[in-house]
């Protein structure tokens, strides 16, 4: 946009900055410069309460690459990730399908799964704990009951990730439920008719002729909101494991958080935070790019 | 999907969502139950959800008298509604002036908002919180609501539905001699409104459930919010008193899931609209 040319939008400039000026100050103060501080803390060894660091540059990234605990809590995440989002996001679909198709009791079950979104996680994750106690959890009781043997889900460094998995997959359904329950709303009636003159005779072969192409957008979606979250864990991790048994269950964000403000080692925490935001940023690409080629389908 | 009534069809569908819905409450039920049982039955009643002796009384009281409740509850309550409140504040103004306005340095603004919807609290904490080490603001209600009163999703959300609206409403205003910020608040925000109230009701869950800022900004019981109360009431109770710790966790869930019931449209359609816009 060039030199406004007339009075009236010079007016109409001027008044648009009295309007965003509030806000860009805060967004300044919020968000630019705090990211500016943080990737230059990130090239820094800086301690919290010690006046002197060393200037590392790009060193202090290729330390973070060899440091094991961060690469395990690296691996873990999205271990975490592959567990919560596959499976999150296929319960969600089909729980939107079934209730999509229900027509006397439908809001009284979108609110039941739905319910989980809105009870507080730290909460949640204690009653969880109780549900997965090794010796008197109503978990194990019950898998005593029907004949197997009890497992150690918290306690154990090989389940740990499991278990927090599914909490996390108990909290996601219900909110990729109603983004599906909304994508398949707006799908045109018509070409259900359509499908089944073309011979898609079952339910199951016109879920994909029309349903799961005209799903595709939100799909991705849900993918996508489901991935930022799940690589978000912390909660859970901070109330019932603080990432163990033997670091097990060590995290992106509980890395950053122990190594930041409980070890008051800023310059590394600050590297892993941009890290962190490198890796929300991948994320993203990916969702613009697959966004872009399946608009040419819908 | 197009076959009504094939009755079979009808009540496997029935029994499949019946059976999830209970494991999707099962948490809640026994949550419930445990708070009512006394500490011995929550060792030996098995998968019994009716306790034989109530320890209603004592289980609530210990969850009421080791952590302040109700004032952990309050903060909760002021520290949302003041986020939301200063959140709207900012964002309706800018969204505006983004959708609906021509003016220099539009286009950079709009790209440092979503520059800005990649950058999660948790990895700014750092300056921020030493920042508010240097400014006096730790412990404090204020540091809780300071960071996040700025939302660029706000803004993205708030300006796609500002789009919609059309321009000879505004154009009339303006010769009605309205200013451009009467116009946000007087004609903008009642027609915008239920984006409003879906970034409310979006807003609202996710800072009632933020537990990393608190954690890292306030160490008093007296400031905690829910989470970080329960987190605090975790830590007084050694050992395995899960009677009283589900007391506590049923005090805590129960103002949000009451919200939730009797305003679920509002909730669902107010995250469904979030969700599919962010």
């Amino acid at each position: 946009m060039m030199s406004p040319p007339n009075p009236a939008s010079k007016h109409e400039s001027r008044a648009a900055y009295g309007l965003v000026a509030p806000t860009f100050i805060l967004m300044l103060l919020l968000l630019v410069l705090p990211t500016i501080a943080v990737f230059a803390l990130s090239l820094t060894d800086a301690e919290l309460g010690s006046t002197s660091f060393t200037f590392l540059g790009l060193d202090a990234y290729r330390d973070l690459l060899a440091d094991r605990s961060f690469l395990r809590a690296f691996k873990n995440t999205f271990v975490y990730v592959g567990m919560v989002a596959p499976a999150s996001v296929i319960l969600g679909l089909m729980l939107a399908l079934l209730i999509e198709a229900e027509t006397l009791a439908r809001s009284f079950f979108r609110s039941i799964y739905f319910l989980p979104v809105v009870a507080l996680v730290v909460a949640m994750a204690s009653v969880w704990q109780y549900l997965m106690h090794p010796s008197f959890g109503p978990i194990n009781l019950f898998l005593n009951a029907i004949g197997l043997s009890s497992i150690n889900w918290l306690g154990s460094s090989d389940n740990v990730l499991s278990a927090l998995a599914v909490i996390g997959i108990w909290q996601a359904i219900g909110f990729n439920m109603v983004l599906f329950l909304a994508g398949l709303t707006g799908i045109n009636r018509d070409l259900y008719a359509a499908a089944e003159m073309d011979g898609a005779r079952t339910a199951w072969s016109r879920f994909w002729v029309v349903t799961w192409p005209m799903l595709g957008p939100t799909t991705l979606f849900v993918i996508t909101i489901t991935v930022i979250n799940a690589v978000k864990v912390f909660e859970t991790v901070a109330t019932l494991t603080q990432g163990g048994p033997a670091k097990a269950s060590e995290v992106l964000l509980w890395n950053i958080y122990q190594e930041g403000f409980v070890f008051l080692h800023i310059g590394t925490a600050s590297a892993m935070a941009m890290v962190f935001i490198a890796v929300l940023l991948v994320l993203l690409l990916i969702q613009t790019r697959v966004l872009e080629k399946q608009v040419h389908y819908s | 999907m197009t076959v009504p009534g094939n009755p079979l069809m009808t009540f496997l569908r029935l029994a499949v969502l019946t059976l999830g819905a209970l494991v999707m409450l099962l948490p809640f039920f026994f949550m419930i139950s445990t708070s009512l049982k006394p500490q011995s039955e929550v060792f030996s009643s098995g998968l019994s959800l009716i306790p034989q002796h109530w320890a209603f009384v004592e289980n609530y009281t210990k969850a009421v008298t080791r952590i302040p409740m109700l004032q952990i509850l309050c903060n909760g309550l002021i520290v949302c509604v003041a986020i939301v409140f200063f959140q709207i504040l900012f964002a309706f103004p800018c969204a505006y002036a983004l959708a609906k306005l021509k003016f220099r340095g539009r286009e950079m603004l709009f790209g440092l908002v979503l520059l800005g919807l990649l950058v999660p609290i948790h990895a700014i904490s750092i300056p921020l919180y030493t920042t508010a080490r240097y400014t006096g603001l730790l412990n404090t209600l204020a540091v809780l609501v300071v960071p996040f009163t700025l939302s660029v999703f706000a803004i993205f959300l708030f300006r796609q539905f500002i789009k919609t609206i059309p321009d000879d409403l505004i154009m009339a205003a303006r010769s009605d001699g309205l200013s451009e910020m009467a116009i946000v608040w007087r004609i903008i925000l009642p027609n915008a409104w239920p984006s409003a109230s879906a970034f409310a009701i979006f807003s609202v869950v996710a800072h009632w459930n933020d537990l990393y800022w608190p954690l890292i900004a306030v160490s008093k019981i007296h400031l905690a919010t829910p989470p970080l109360g329960l987190l605090f009431f975790r830590a007084a109770e050694a050992g395995d008193d899960y009677g009283a710790l589900m007391a506590a966790t049923v005090l805590i869930t129960a103002p949000l899931v009451l919200f939730f019931l009797f305003a679920q449209r509002l909730f669902i359609e107010g995250m469904t609209m979030t969700g599919l816009k962010g």
